[in-house]
Formats: C-alpha cells, structure tokens, sequence
C-alpha cells in the first residue's frame, strides 16, 4: 500500500492557540482512515489545511506525491480530495439537482461556463445516480434548504462523490443523525471503499469509527498521539489518557484512574 | 405550462411594440422610455447582485460612464445631431464594462456588508471626479448635439431603442441563468467557501459577472444622456439611482427573472406619473419607502415569488414530496 494523501509537520495557530503543532497524517490508498481525539483536538483545523481552507505555519500537505501546501480549495478539489463539513454545508436556495451539478466538471476552466449549459444529459444522469445512491433522488427538483438535517448529510455526500474524488474527507458524517443513517451511512462508505475509494473520517461515534475504519489516528493537543488499527489504538493508555486524563502534564498517579 | 409561459412573453412583447402606436402622447410616452430603461438596468443590476447575492449600491457609476462616453464623443467628434448617435449607445456599454473591471477586482476582495459600502464608496468617487475634472464640464455638465426632432416623433425611436436595449438585458440573463455560469453565481450565493471547495472559480466568476451586469446599464446612460441632451454629474451619478434599481429588483423578486423587469415598470412609471400629476419630486420617496417595508416585511422574496408560489401551492406540494420520500425510506427499513 502506498500513501495518497500526507500532512507532515503541519503547525498553525490562531491568535495564541496553537490549534496543530507538528502535526503528522498518513492515508494510505484505498483505506478508511480514522481521525479521533477529544474536542480542541486540531481535527477540522488539520482538515481545513489539508483542503487549503486553512493555510499552515509550517508544514506539508501532499497528495500522490505532489507538494499541495497553500493550494486553493477549488485546486485542491479538482486534484481530487473531495470533503465535507461538519455541520453539513448544501446550497439552499437552488434546487437538489441542482447542488450536484456545482461539483461536476470541476476542470473545465471558468470561462467556459459562461457559454455552455448548466448540464448535459449525461451530467444529469450521473447526479441522479449518485442522489439514488444516498437515496434522494425523488427529492431532486426541490430546494434543497427544504431537506431535513439528515437528508442534507446524504446530499454533501453525494455531491462530493458526483465529481469522483480519490480521496473523500468526511467531517463527522455521523454527527446529528438517527441510529438509522448512521448505518446507512456507514454501509455505503463501505460499498464505495470496496470500488476503490478513499475515505479519511473525522468522527466522534466509537463505534462507527472503530467497526470502518482500517487504520486509526488519534490527535490530542495539536498532535498526532498514536496511531494503529482500531483494536490497538483502543487499548493504547495514552489515548485512554487523552480522552479521560487531563493532558501531558498531569501528574502520573492520574493514570490510575484507567488502570 | 412552457407553452403558456412562451404565450405570455410574446403576448407582453406585443404590447410593449405597439405601446408608442397606440399612446401617442409624448408625455405618455417620455414615461413608457424610462420604464424601459430601468427594467433594462434593474435585470442587468439583477443578473449580477440578484444572483450572486452581492448587492452593488454603485451601479450610478456605469450610469454615469456610459452617460458621459456618449456626451464626450458626440460632442468632440462633431457629431450631427440626429439617429447616427445610436451607434455611440454600445460603446457607452463598452466603457461602463471596462470600467466595471477594475472596479470589480477591487470591491469584489470583500464580502456582504463591506461591499455594499465599498461599491457606495467608488460611486462617490466616481460622482466627484464628474463634478471636479475639467473635461467633463464639472457642475455645468455637458450639452449634447441637439437633436431637432418634431416633439410628436422624438420619443419614439428612444422608445424602440430602448425596448431593444431590455430585450438584450432580458435575453442575456436568461442565458446566465441557464449557463453553468449562472449556476456557479447561483452557489456563491448560498455558500461562497463550499462553493469553492467544489471546484467553482469564484473569484473569476464573480468579476465576470460583475462587469458584464455594467454593460447594459452603461448604455442606458448613454440613451439617457442622449434623450436629454445635457447632462449634469448629479443626475447622471445620482445615488437615487443605484438604491431604486435595487429597490426594483428586490420589490419584484430578487434573482428571478420576471421580478426585476416587473419591479421596475411599475415603480419607475408610478414615480413618473406622481411626478407629473402632483408636479411633487419627492412625493414618490414617501409612497416607496412604505411600500418597500411592506414588501419586505410580508413577501421578502418579492412580489413575483410571492404569487407564483399562492398560485402553484408550492410549500404543500414540497411537504408532500418529502413526506413522501421519508415513507419510502422507512418501508425499507422494514425490509
């Protein structure tokens, strides 16, 4: 296996918080990575860095081997590192249909768009793949600020994955919904991870990141602690330490409370 | 429903070609020429703020360009007064959008509120550099070649210049809207970032939006300058102007199509006819004001949307698709 997407070194830090501090991440290909740690933790800011909505003090992002520090959202995008946001981010003034064609045809330059269509039938038809692939696509021809917070998650997924991404990063994709989507959700990254598709998951759910993912990393402080499959990085008593514990200065009698 | 939406765009577009036929008037008419001209400026203003959400407050500015492009060229080429300085009407559009450019990479840096006062800000620049510079007459203005038309017969070729000048505006954004284009503006509306993160140029599409929306409303400065024969630098940068075409747009229905150009018609010919039936100026800023309050409080998605969506009983039928939709879901949870 070899890694797609690597973050080596990343600080930033906003004001006087130091939000990542020498920050490392690895994604291999074709894997579903999990990004864990208590709040604070640096998770969104890392993602924000690695899909240039966030530019680091120090630090590299590359992708496929290719340097992609301080390169714009769009650019990053049409490499093919497709997110979401945690709390679900959709257009909600045009319609369903409408918010997947944003993402299509990424490439093409701007000034293009001014003399094509918004859509060509086959650009149509794949959007209405993907929606009945997350299962909204009777809902295509309304506004999609009409969409209850649920089917919102579905349709931040689905307009990410219309434009084909290698690599998807998620931002608690399980975060706010019923016990129902959840597994829903979760079986459909595994559908897409077994036709090849990589997934780096921020998420607060235990379980639903430790029965995916391949390979976990947990960050406390603005760092990578540790990182491993799922069983191991359960029993690691640093993470127990970050999660429970107070932080690295606490004095060592504390880790008797995880024995 | 296609077809009798095609009917009644043909049926108003009759209307509006045999208006100067059967109104003969010419102060009937002097009103039928400026409501053409601002639902010229109003879609124009719309295709850019209307969809983009980046509410300019200085298109005064393109005005005024366009208005002064076709004062200052047909005044020092010694043009013959007469229908030849039509052709100066695209250039006025022409300098408004070259203009527009600059104007556009600068105030389109920021976002929301802060470009609504960049764009006042430039308007009033604009505005003073008319007022102060040499070569544009300063506070005396400019006189244009007189044009000695029989007053029976001037406003007419205005009237169809103008109509032409709203079919091109009415056109072009019909053509934005269904453009990726339009539907990238559309995005940076709702989400600019999230745009963005999806691939979308925004900056460049927004520029590109902003100096196109300049070109027609630069050469309704140029009809206006030529329609009126002297130009003054308040009236052709006047800020009234850049608040009523926005006005307009938002009355009818910001980001449609039907909203601007219904807007506009309206509010520009009831301020014209309060005008000259009551010979009060400003009687008309009392009636807006109230009536822009009711609009906003009641139907804030303006008067077009607000009556589509009574007639088509839109909220119901969307509720009853998403109940539909949740039902469905749930029978396959059963499974």
């Amino acid at each position: 296996m070899s890694v797609l997407l690597r973050a080596q070194g990343i600080s930033r830090a906003f004001g006087g918080v130091q939000a990542l501090n020498e920050c490392n991440l690895e994604v291999e290909k074709n894997s579903i990575t999990g990004l864990i740690g208590p709040n604070g933790s640096g998770k969104t800011t890392l993602f924000n860095v690695m899909t240039g909505y966030v530019t680091p003090d120090a630090g590299t992002v590359s992708f496929e081997g290719v340097d992609i520090t301080n390169h714009r959202p769009d650019a990053v995008f049409a490499r093919g590192i497709g997110r979401t946001f945690q709390l679900t981010r959709i257009f909600a003034r045009i319609s369903v249909l409408e918010n997947m064609l944003i993402a299509t045809q990424h490439e093409e330059s701007w000034l293009r768009g001014l003399t094509r269509s918004k859509s060509t039938t086959s650009e149509v038809n794949t959007a209405m793949e993907w929606l009945n692939f997350v299962g909204i696509a009777r809902l295509a021809d309304l506004p999609a600020g009409a969409l209850s917070y649920g089917q919102r998650k579905l349709l931040e997924l689905a307009y990410v994955l219309v434009a084909d991404p290698d690599v998807v990063l998620l931002d608690e994709p399980a975060g706010g919904v019923n016990l129902t989507l959840i597994n829903e959700i979760a079986e459909k990254i595994r559908t897409l991870h077994k036709d090849g598709k990589t997934f780096l998951i921020v998420e607060h759910n235990m379980e639903f990141v430790m029965s995916l993912c391949d390979s976990v990393t947990v960050m406390h402080q603005g760092k990578n602690l540790v990182s491993g499959s799922p069983a191991d990085v359960r029993h690691n008593p640093l993470v127990l330490d970050a999660y429970l514990g107070g932080g690295d200065d606490e004095a060592p009698d504390s880790g008797s409370l995880h024995g | 429903m296609i077809r009798s939406k095609q009917l009644w765009w043909t049926l108003a577009l009759a209307a509006f070609a045999i208006f100067p036929l059967v109104v003969t008037n010419p102060s009937d008419t002097t009103i039928a020429f400026f409501a053409l001209l601002y639902m010229a400026c109003a879609t124009s203003w719309n295709m850019f703020s209307g969809y983009s959400g980046y509410i300019a407050l200085g298109s005064g500015v393109f005005y005024g360009s366009g208005a002064y492009t076709m004062a200052l060229i047909s005044v020092h080429a010694h043009m013959a007064p007469g229908a030849a300085m039509f052709w100066l009407v695209p250039l006025g559009g022409v300098v408004a959008t070259l203009i527009a450019i600059p104007v556009g990479w600068a105030a389109l840096r920021v976002r929301r509120h802060t470009f609504v006062v960049i764009t006042i800000a430039v308007f009033f620049v604009f505005q003073n550099m008319a007022i102060n510079f040499g070569f544009t007459g300063g506070t005396a203005g400019l006189a244009l070649p007189f044009i000695t038309w029989d007053s029976s017969y001037y406003n007419i070729p205005f009237y169809y210049v103008a109509l032409a000048v709203v079919i091109f505006a009415t056109v072009l954004s019909v053509s934005v809207r269904r453009s990726r284009f339009g539907l990238q503006l559309l995005a940076i509306r709702d989400d600019e970032d999230r745009a963005l993160g999806l691939g979308v140029k925004v900056g460049a599409v927004k520029r590109t939006g902003f100096a196109m929306s300049a070109f027609t409303i630069g050469m309704c400065g140029a009809l206006y300058a030529m329609f009126v024969g002297q130009i003054y630098p308040q009236f052709v940068f006047d800020p009234m102007f850049d608040i009523s075409i926005a006005l307009m747009a938002f009355l009818g229905g910001l980001g449609t199509l039907t909203g601007p150009l219904l807007g506009a018609l309206l509010l520009e010919a009831g301020q014209q006819y309060l005008t000259v039936t009551y010979s009060n100026g400003s009687l008309y800023l009392i009636l807006f004001g109230a009536l822009f309050l009711v609009v906003i409080m009641f139907m804030p998605q303006g008067v077009v949307v607000y009556f589509r969506d009574r007639v088509t009983k839109r909220a119901d039928r969307e509720r009853a698709v998403l109940a539909e939709n949740e039902a469905a879901l749930d029978l396959e949870k059963a499974h």
